[in-house]
């Protein structure tokens, strides 16, 4: 499988990662070079092997859904490029 | 014991301290003084010579009321990858350039708590992507080690590359690294240093800003086996902010060294016997096997048949995750933000443009593609089933022996700016070590000789699932019958 110019623009939206039109064939070059690559998995006889979900066979741990480090909405915002009354700021959304 | 402060091993430091023959802020002073005067390694991001003073002054405070912790005092360089409370992380990216972080990992928390003095948080790959530490957004690290009668800079691997050159340069004792697919032991092995990567879920992975979570691991880059032994003892715990972290008590793995490996069965993998191999890398490795031998290990022929299958695996498993982890990008909670965007999913795609680097970019949209729709089962799916059968290969050569032997990496360092226009030939430089991401399991990186241009090389050791005290007994052994002693003769330090 390849990707061709189209692709590479479509999933570079979906990264929501701004791809300038002069890099699109460039993007596209390097990611088939990878997807060549790794095309190589296809020889492999996977019939009947279940997908590796977890490396160590451990019960997933659960624990009571209660807050446990609440109240700390300063600290939360203080990487903010922009804040106010500890709300995070975004360019209007709705009109 | 040699005459600079700084070429104390962790352990001799630690006598030191404990005999009062030297004080923690002796200890701290003269590696503020060795990381200032080798700034053109630009092995460190971010130095903290204020911290580590004040810690060490709280280190002689406990030592001189006999309330010493098991790391009292020990100057370490940490991974700028692990958050540190009120000390910028930036994970080897701009889009993290100005962020600090109101909270500690646990495993720099569980060293502090031990005693340990930090001086730094050390360069790496962006987002820990990468095997030479030039896809950092502060530059590349250059290698302490330079090849015979040459002046070419080298790189350190990566992505631990400036914990790798800190340590090998003498200007800390340890540091912490993270391993994803090799970033701990490959540096190591082109650094000549030890690297251990833990069982997964061995060391918590709270506070370690994400790559690929079911690959990721910290552990120890140390300049002795002893030395990672002491370390990991201390950072490895259970946790509760990480459902991974796995409930196994931590040994004394220090402790459990001196046992002689008579009897152990060292599994050698052939098909980690490459086309093409260098045949110095072919003779350490034989070398290595001969060691163990030597000191009363049974050598054993053993079969990975689906190692050639592990780095493509990786290369869709990794990206994949990275691509979920690295969506909290977005310029509004933390980190950078473009500036002039238009609307929200503008700035989300202008911050991203602008604040991580190409092979972020490339790992991002590989990974974005292996998970779409359409696409996902050929790709990721088929990957989870082959990473299954590398785990079993691995499972069915334990049933005849204990540990496994194989070279660290295909080769020595090399030069900067070689190998960043083809991201598969550098991709290649993590064949040995994935393997052992993919499967989970421990593995460690030691010193085992130089090169005919006098480069060194590291050979690996594999174990079973929280078996690190084994793993470490054998790359004791190893370190014991190699007695690498070499070190990088000091041309990046500032007279």
């Amino acid at each position: 499988m390849s990707v061709d110019r189209d692709t590479v623009r479509r999933i570079a939206r979906l990264a929501r990662i701004a791809l300038p039109e002069e890099r699109v064939g460039a993007m596209e070059k390097e990611l088939n070079g990878i997807l060549r690559w790794v095309e190589q998995l296809q020889e492999v006889n996977v019939e009947g092997v279940q997908p590796m979900t977890s490396v160590v066979a451990q019960k997933l741990k659960m624990r009571d859904d209660v807050v446990t480090e609440g109240d700390q909405a300063e600290a939360v915002v203080a990487n903010a490029p922009q804040s106010e009354d500890n709300f995070f700021l975004v360019p209007k959304v709705v009109e | 014991m040699s005459g600079a402060l700084t070429d104390f091993t962790l352990a001799e430091a630690r006598e030191a301290l404990r005999g009062k023959k030297v004080s923690a802020t002796e200890l701290a002073k003269a590696h503020i003084t060795a990381i200032e005067k080798s700034r053109s390694l630009n092995a460190f991001v971010t130095e903290t010579p204020e911290r580590a003073l004040a810690m060490a002054k709280e280190s002689d405070a406990r030592i001189a009321s006999g309330q010493a912790r098991p790391l009292e005092g020990l100057p370490l360089a940490i991974k700028d990858l692990f958050c540190t409370k009120g000390v910028r992380t930036t994970a080897g990216s701009n889009i993290l350039n100005n962020f600090v972080p109101p909270y500690e990992s646990t495993v720099s928390q569980n060293l502090w708590d031990a005693g340990a003095v930090m001086l730094g948080k050390t360069n790496m790959d962006e987002f820990a992507m990468g095997s030479s530490n030039e896809t950092s957004a502060f530059g590349p690290v250059f290698n302490p080690w330079r090849a015979r009668n040459s002046n070419q800079n080298l790189v350190p691997g990566g992505s631990s590359g400036g914990s790798a050159a800190a340590v090998a340069a003498c200007l800390a004792l340890g540091a912490t690294g993270t391993d994803t697919g090799g970033s701990i032991r490959q540096p190591a092995a082109v650094s000549g240093i030890v690297g251990l990567k833990p069982t997964y879920g061995r060391c918590s992975r709270f506070g370690i800003v994400a790559f690929a979570s079911s690959l990721d691991q910290a552990g120890p880059m140390t300049r002795t086996v002893r030395d990672a032994a002491i370390l990991l003892r201390h950072m490895a715990s259970v946790d509760p902010r990480d459902s991974t972290s796995v409930d196994v008590p931590v040994p004394d793995y220090e402790a459990a060294l001196d046992k002689p490996i008579r009897g152990l069965r060292v599994g050698i993998p052939k098909e980690y016997r490459l086309d093409g191999m260098p045949e110095e890398i072919e003779a350490i490795w034989r070398k290595g096997a001969e060691w163990l031998k030597a000191q009363g290990a049974e050598i054993v022929d053993v079969s990975l048949p689906h190692t050639r299958y592990a780095l493509p695996a990786y290369y869709i498993v990794a990206p994949a995750e990275a691509s979920s982890n690295l969506a909290r990008y977005d310029g509004v909670r933390y980190g950078l933000r473009a500036k002039g965007a238009d609307d929200l999913i503008d700035l989300y795609e202008k911050t991203r443009a602008e604040g991580f680097g190409a092979e972020v970019k490339r790992r991002v949209l590989i990974g974005t593609y292996v998970l779409s729709a359409g696409y996902y089962d050929a790709y990721y799916t088929r990957a989870q089933k082959v990473r299954a059968l590398i785990l079993r290969d691995f499972v069915q050569a334990y049933e005849t022996c204990d540990v496994l032997l194989t070279p660290a990496t295909p080769g020595p360092a090399f030069a900067v700016g070689s190998k960043s226009d083809d991201p598969v030939s550098m991709y290649l430089n993590d064949v040995f070590t994935v393997t052992v991401n993919l499967a989970g399991l421990p593995g460690i990186s030691v010193p085992a000789g130089l090169t005919a241009e006098g480069l060194p090389l590291g050979l690996q050791i594999i174990g079973k699932a929280f078996d690190e005290a084994t793993v470490l007994r054998a790359g004791r052994a190893i370190e014991e019958a190699a007695g690498f002693a070499a070190k990088p003769s000091p041309w990046w330090r500032a007279v």
